[in-house]
């Protein structure tokens, strides 16, 4: 017996340690419990190094960048090329530093203002697997986090927290096949649930076919999975197909659509009404108003025309060819082709008549300046440029 | 280095070395395999196809030349993948702990120094993970998972490729005898 097992010693081995496997997998599916333990320990073996290596990813690129590569920069410095390569390099860095900035505002701004009580986490790792749709963020049972708690970004939901570590939860994305949410339809309110496909874009069940879908309405959540709270942004259908008895809808996720760097993990999850309008693609943010006293006034107030009136430069415009053509009798979208126009460069007493800095100081047609208002993207809100200074010129009556 | 090229097939058992290493790189290149796995992909998406675990699993299976080493080594890092993945513990585990043991059993009897034969074994060990893979989550969990053929003759090949230069670097960290 014992020189049989030594002979067969690896194969018996083997086959051991496939049986205890296969245990393994056979209570976990059978009883739909995990053996933590052992996830735990990998776990935190990894991600404390991931977690440093992204901290020194993060502190070292600015070296990197500014000395390693202004270093190379430098050495190659007689070739014109590589100048123009390093400040494009320089260019993406600054950008996405910006984007990264934009995105970490977006999140404080959504934090703020959204009811629930929010976490905020970095993704740190994604899960094993060439087609894993799980990543890993640095928030964990440390920072309060569950097992179960949604994980959104403004945009929308991006998935929930299946396994909660001391210091690192792992997140089940909205594309996982295994993710499932209540949706409401912000138009129709038709319910569904919403599942992931192991592709980019979702789909949602249950949807009768009687129910009216279009492609373009919003999903929201609506509440009832008791994981994400009711009223948070999910995606717009993108495609609906007549089936019987569901009818099959397709969805482009909203909270995915950025990247994920940076997401909220709902710790107390409030329900809010589903708002009538969609909601907007990007936070935007309205800075304070300046104070009176901030603008200068003229230097010679008691001579100098006074300030001039609120609005674009496309309405002063507006308003000084209107006040010149009053002043001719002109009026303005009468008068036959080939008539006399009026006098663009007359000057006028007073406030309105002020030459705007540019053309009309210059006697050169007046039609340059609306023009090229309009196209720094300051009079479309505005019709001066229809009614006061025709396309063609002066020629125009 | 210098590469047996006169024969790839070994006569006896005694032909081929057993390669010995550090106690540290048994721990560390496993351990920074998965880490790359798991963290190198979030910044560059397009080396989401290498299977680091799976060429180290085969790295120390042909060179150790020892069955039970090699299963051992395979079902540790499986079962380390699965406890970052959803998956229940032991898929991948079994997975790699047969990669493991077919790799020692190929590495008595080859010449497991020969870059041909390495890519070669890679290229088929690739295969062999992601059909047996395919097969254990149909038939253990029910799940109808996709097997695009064309897609993993061609990330095979490029593992293989990777594989052979990584081995190439782990060479270094071996003991001189």
């Amino acid at each position: 017996m014992e020189s049989f097992l030594n002979r067969y010693r690896s194969i018996t081995v083997l086959l051991l340690v496939i049986l205890a496997q296969l245990v393994l997998v056979a209570v976990q599916v059978k009883n739909d419990q995990d053996v933590r333990m052992i996830r735990v320990w990998t776990v935190s073996a990894v991600t404390p190094v991931a977690r440093i290596v992204e901290a020194l990813r993060g502190g070292s690129s600015g070296l990197i960048r500014n000395y390693i590569l202004l270093h190379d920069a430098h050495e190659e410095n007689r070739r014109l090329q590589a100048e123009v390569d390093r400040l494009k390099l320089d260019s993406i860095y600054l950008k996405n530093e910006i984007g990264l900035a934009d995105r970490a505002k977006a999140l404080a701004v959504f934090q703020s203002h959204t009811p629930s009580k929010t976490v905020a986490a970095t993704v740190i790792g994604i899960g094993a697997g060439t087609n894993s749709k799980m990543v890993f963020v640095d928030r964990g049972t440390v920072s309060g986090v569950e097992r179960g708690m949604a994980v959104v970004t403004p945009d929308g939901i991006v998935g929930k927290v299946i396994t909660a570590y001391p210091t690192a939860s792992a997140v089940l994305l909205i594309t996982d096949p295994d993710f499932a949410a209540g949706v409401v339809s912000q138009k129709g309110q038709w319910r569904g649930t919403l599942r992931g496909q192991g592709t980019p874009i979702c789909r949602v069940d249950y949807v009768p076919f009687e129910e009216k879908v279009e492609p373009g309405e919003w999903l929201y959540t609506s509440g009832d999975d008791r994981i994400f709270p009711r009223g948070f942004p999910v995606g717009i259908v993108k495609a609906v197909h007549s089936a019987q008895p569901f009818k099959e809808v397709l969805v482009d996720p909203s909270g995915t659509t950025r990247g994920l760097e940076d997401v909220l993990i709902l710790v107390e999850g409030v329900h809010q009404p589903i708002p009538d309008a969609p909601p907007a693609n990007q936070p935007v943010f309205i800075g304070t108003p300046p104070p009176a006293g901030a603008v200068k006034p003229p230097d010679n107030p008691a001579s100098g025309p006074p300030a001039a009136p609120a609005g674009t430069e496309a309405d002063r415009l507006r308003t000084q060819y209107k006040d010149i053509g009053d002043a001719q009798g002109h009026k303005f979208g009468e008068g036959i082709p080939g008539s006399k126009p009026p006098d663009f460069n007359l000057k006028l007493p007073g406030p309105v008549g002020t030459p705007v800095a540019g053309p009309a100081a210059g006697g050169a047609p007046a039609a340059g300046a609306p023009a090229a208002s309009a196209g720094r993207g300051q009079a479309p809100a505005v019709p001066a440029s229809k009614s006061a200074v025709p396309p063609g010129g002066a020629s125009h009556p | 280095m210098s590469y047996s090229g006169g024969h790839i097939l070994l006569s006896s058992q005694r032909e081929g070395q057993i390669s010995q290493f550090p106690a540290w790189v048994m721990v560390v290149v496993p351990l920074a395999a998965i880490l790359f796995q798991v963290y190198v992909p979030l910044f560059f998406q397009f080396l989401s196809f290498l299977e680091m675990p799976l060429l180290v699993v085969v790295y120390f299976a042909l060179m150790r030349r020892s069955q039970i080493s090699g299963l051992s080594v395979g079902a540790l890092v499986g079962l380390a993948q699965d406890s970052l993945s959803k998956n229940p513990l032991g898929m991948l585990g079994i997975v790699n702990t047969l990669v493991g043991y077919f790799a020692a059993s190929v590495g008595m009897r080859l010449d497991v120094d020969h870059p041909l034969i390495r890519l070669l074994l890679t290229f088929f060990f690739f295969l062999f993970h992601q059909f047996f893979y395919w097969l254990m989550v149909r038939a253990l969990l029910g799940q109808q998972l996709e097997f695009g053929t064309e897609r993993t003759l061609v990330l095979g090949l490029l593992n293989a490729v990777v594989g052979v230069s990584l081995f190439h670097f782990l060479d270094k960290l071996r003991k001189t005898t």
